[in-house]
C-alpha cells in the first residue's frame, strides 16, 4: 500500500509537534504574595489544615507533595528532577544526603521554635547529624515488642521471646531487612548499626534459628493482625502501638531491656532549594506548639516538641510511656546510620540467606 | 459427568481466584471499623467522605485527564505511524516495527528514570506536562501493535481506486482506508487508556510537586495504612466498568429483537 506523505499527514506531524508547547497553557501559574514553599513529605504525615493556616499566616504558597520510601524519594532528590524546599526523611536518610552534600546547612536564627524540641531528641539526632545542623526533628518513635496478654504468660521485657518455642507460629516479624537484623544484633548484645563480620553472621544464625517459630514476616499486616488476634507477640513500630491499644485493650507495649532504635523523621533543606527562606519560615511554623500538636492528633506518632506534649488533653497520652518514652531510663538505644553501599549489600545478601533457608 | 462436573469445578476456581480480591475490597469500604481486622458494622460514611475528599478527586480527575489526553494522542501518532511505516520498503520497515516494539519491553523503570534524566536534561519544568509527555511516549508503541495487523489486511487497491476515482488523498484515507483500520485504532486506544490509567513508577518519575495521580497517591498513604476512602472510589470504578460492560454487552442482543 502506498499512501503518499500529502498535506494532511504533514499537518498531522505538525500537530504533533505543536502539541507539547500547548500543554505549557494548562500549567497553573501559582505562587502566593510571598512566593511559593514546595514540601516533600511521607504521605499522610501531617494534618491538611496546618498547611491551610501556614498560606494564611505568612502569605507563601505551599506546594505539596508526597512520597511512600526514603528510597523512592531519594533518586528524584538527587537527580534534581523536582527542586524540593523542604523534605521530611528518615536518619539514616539524612546521613546519607550529608554524606553526598545534598543538604544545605539551617540558619536557626530563622527558626526560634527549635526551643520547642526537647533537648534528647536532638542529642540522639546527633547520631545522623552530628551538629545538628542540618535537620529538625519532626516524629520520632521507637520499635518494640506488641504482646497480646491473653496469649502470654506474664509481662515480657526482652527480645528473647521472639526465640521461645513455646510461642511457635505466634510470631510476626518485620519483613525489612534492618529491622529484622536489628532484633538479632541486639538480642546478641551487638550494635545494630554494626559492619562487623562475626556479629553479623551470629545475628545471621540466631534469625535462622527463628525461622521455624516465625508465623509471618510482614510490615504493615502487624497492625491488623495483632488486633485481630492472629497472632501473640509482634514487632512493631511505637506509633503504631497506641492505635492499637485503642482497637484491642488486650495488647501491651513494651521497649525491651536490651536497647532498640530510635527513628526519627526530620525536616531538611535540601542544597538546591529555590526558596530556603521560606522552607525556613515553614519548619519554624511546624515546631510552633499548636501546630506539632495539631498534626500530632492527626497521624499520633510521638512529637518531640516538648511544648506540644504539654499541651496534650488526655493525660493517658500525654504520660504514657509508649509515646513519650524517657531515653534516659533504656540502656542501648540507637538510631539507625547509613552503612554505605557495601554495608547495605553486606545486610542484603545475609538477609537473602535467611529467607532462603 | 464427572468430566461436566470437573469443568464446572475449573471455571468457579478461575472465578473465585479473579473476583474474590475484587469482593473483599468492596466489603470493606462499607466497615465502619478502620482496621481490615474488625468488623465495624455497615456504614456509608467513607462514600461520603470520599466525595469531600479534595485530596482524592483531585487526584482522580488527575488520572482520568491524563489516561484520556494520552491516548487520544497516542492513537493519533500511533496510526500515522502506522501509515509511514507501511510506505516503508521491507527491510527498514522491519526495523521500525524492532524500534517501536523494544519500549515495550523495556522495565518501567528504566522507562521512568531515563525519561526523568532526559527531562532533566532538557530543562523542562517537572509537572502535569511531563507526565502527559511520557504518558503519550510509552502508549504510542501498544497503538502501533494494534493498527499494524489492520493495516497489513488493507488491500492497497481500494485506496488507489477511491484516488482514481477522484477522492483527494484526505477525503481519500477517511472514506475507505479509515473505517478499515478503525478497529485496530480503538483497541490500540483502549489499551494505551488502561496502561496509562494504571501506571504508577513512570508516573512517579516524571511527576512535579504537588501533582498526583490515583496510583501515586495510593503508594504515598503505604506508611499509615490505605484510608477506606480508596476502597469507596475502587468500588465505584469497578461497579462503572461493570454496569458499562452489562452495556455493551446487551447491545447486540436488543438490535436482534
Amino acid at each position: 500500500m502506498r499512501i503518499t506523505m500529502n498535506k494532511f499527514t504533514h499537518m498531522i506531524f505538525m500537530l504533533c509537534a505543536v502539541f507539547p508547547v500547548m500543554l505549557t497553557g494548562c500549567q497553573k501559574a501559582s505562587g502566593g504574595e510571598n512566593g511559593e514553599v514546595i514540601v516533600y513529605n511521607w504521605g499522610e504525615y501531617l494534618d491538611p489544615e496546618t498547611l491551610d493556616l501556614f498560606e494564611e499566616e505568612t502569605g507563601i504558597h505551599v506546594i505539596y507533595d508526597e512520597f511512600d520510601t526514603n528510597e523512592a524519594m531519594y533518586p528524584k532528590v538527587e537527580a534534581g528532577a523536582a527542586s524540593y524546599d523542604v523534605i521530611c526523611p528518615s536518619d539514616y536518610m539524612i546521613q546519607k544526603m550529608i554524606d553526598n552534600d545534598l543538604l544545605a546547612e539551617i540558619n536557626f536564627e530563622n527558626i526560634p521554635n527549635i526551643k520547642n524540641i526537647g533537648q534528647q531528641y536532638l542529642d540522639q539526632s546527633r547520631e545522623f547529624d552530628p551538629e545538628n545542623k542540618y535537620s529538625v526533628p519532626y516524629c520520632f518513635g521507637t520499635v518494640g515488642i506488641l504482646y497480646n496478654k491473653t496469649m502470654v504468660d506474664g509481662p515480657i521485657d526482652s527480645w528473647s521471646v521472639l526465640w521461645d518455642e513455646k510461642y511457635t507460629d505466634n510470631i510476626l516479624m518485620q519483613d525489612s531487612v534492618r529491622d529484622a537484623f536489628m532484633t538479632a544484633l541486639k538480642l546478641n548484645g551487638y550494635s545494630m548499626n554494626t559492619l562487623n563480620e562475626t556479629e553479623l553472621e551470629t545475628a545471621k544464625k540466631s534469625l535462622i534459628d527463628q525461622k521455624p517459630l516465625v508465623q509471618a514476616y510482614v510490615i504493615d499486616q502487624v497492625r491488623d493482625k495483632m488486633i485481630g488476634g492472629e497472632a501473640a507477640i509482634g514487632v512493631i513500630y511505637s506509633g503504631e502501638a497506641i492505635y492499637t491499644q485503642r482497637e484491642n485493650p488486650d495488647l501491651e507495649y513494651v521497649i525491651p531491656k536490651e536497647g532498640t532504635n530510635v527513628w526519627i523523621d526530620a525536616w531538611v533543606i535540601p542544597k538546591n532549594a529555590p526558596n530556603k527562606e521560606n522552607a525556613e519560615a515553614f519548619i519554624n511554623f511546624m515546631c510552633r506548639e499548636d501546630i506539632a500538636l495539631k498534626n500530632f492528633e492527626y497521624i499520633t506518632y510521638s512529637t518531640p516538641n516538648t511544648a506540644a506534649q504539654e499541651l496534650i488533653e488526655d493525660e493517658e497520652i500525654k504520660n504514657s510511656e509508649i509515646a513519650f518514652p524517657d531515653f534516659d531510663k533504656y540502656e542501648n538505644l540507637e538510631t539507625f546510620r547509613y552503612l554505605g553501599a557495601e554495608g547495605d549489600e553486606l545486610y542484603n545478601n545475609l538477609w537473602k540467606e535467611v529467607k532462603s533457608q | 459427568m464427572i468430566k461436566n462436573a470437573t469443568k464446572k469445578l475449573y471455571l468457579s476456581l478461575i472465578l473465585i481466584f479473579l473476583y474474590a480480591p475484587i469482593l473483599v475490597l468492596v466489603l470493606y469500604s462499607f466497615n465502619a471499623s478502620r482496621t481490615r481486622a474488625k468488623w465495624g458494622g455497615f456504614t456509608l460514611k467513607w462514600y461520603g467522605s470520599l466525595f469531600k475528599n479534595q485530596e482524592i478527586l483531585t487526584a482522580l480527575f488527575n488520572t482520568l485527564f491524563i489516561a484520556l489526553v494520552s491516548s487520544v494522542t497516542a492513537a493519533v501518532i500511533g496510526t500515522v505511524a502506522c501509515i509511514a511505516i507501511m510506505n516503508l520498503k521491507k527491510r527498514p520497515r522491519a526495523i521500525m516495527i524492532g524500534i517501536t516494539n523494544i519500549p515495550m519491553l523495556n522495565a518501567d523503570i528504566v522507562t521512568g528514570i531515563s525519561l526523568m534524566l532526559l527531562f532533566i536534561s532538557l530543562g523542562l519544568k517537572f509537572g502535569m506536562r511531563t507526565i502527559l509527555l511520557s504518558h503519550i511516549t510509552f502508549c504510542i508503541p501498544y497503538v502501533i501493535l494494534s493498527v499494524m495487523p489492520r493495516m497489513k489486511q488493507l488491500n492497497p487497491h481500494i485506496y488507489e481506486a477511491a484516488l482514481d476515482l477522484g477522492a483527494g488523498p484526505v477525503y481519500g484515507f477517511f472514506k475507505v482506508v479509515f473505517p478499515e483500520i478503525l478497529p485496530g485504532v480503538l483497541s490500540g486506544f483502549l489499551m494505551a487508556f488502561t496502561m496509562s490509567l494504571d501506571d504508577f513508577i513512570i508516573t512517579h518519575f516524571t511527576k512535579g510537586a504537588g501533582v498526583d495521580t490515583l496510583s501515586t497517591k495510593i503508594y504515598t498513604e503505604v506508611k499509615k495504612g490505605i484510608k477506606p476512602e480508596m476502597y469507596a472510589l475502587s468500588t465505584l470504578i469497578f461497579m462503572t466498568v461493570l454496569i458499562l460492560l452489562l452495556l455493551v454487552n446487551r447491545a447486540p442482543s436488543d438490535k436482534k429483537s
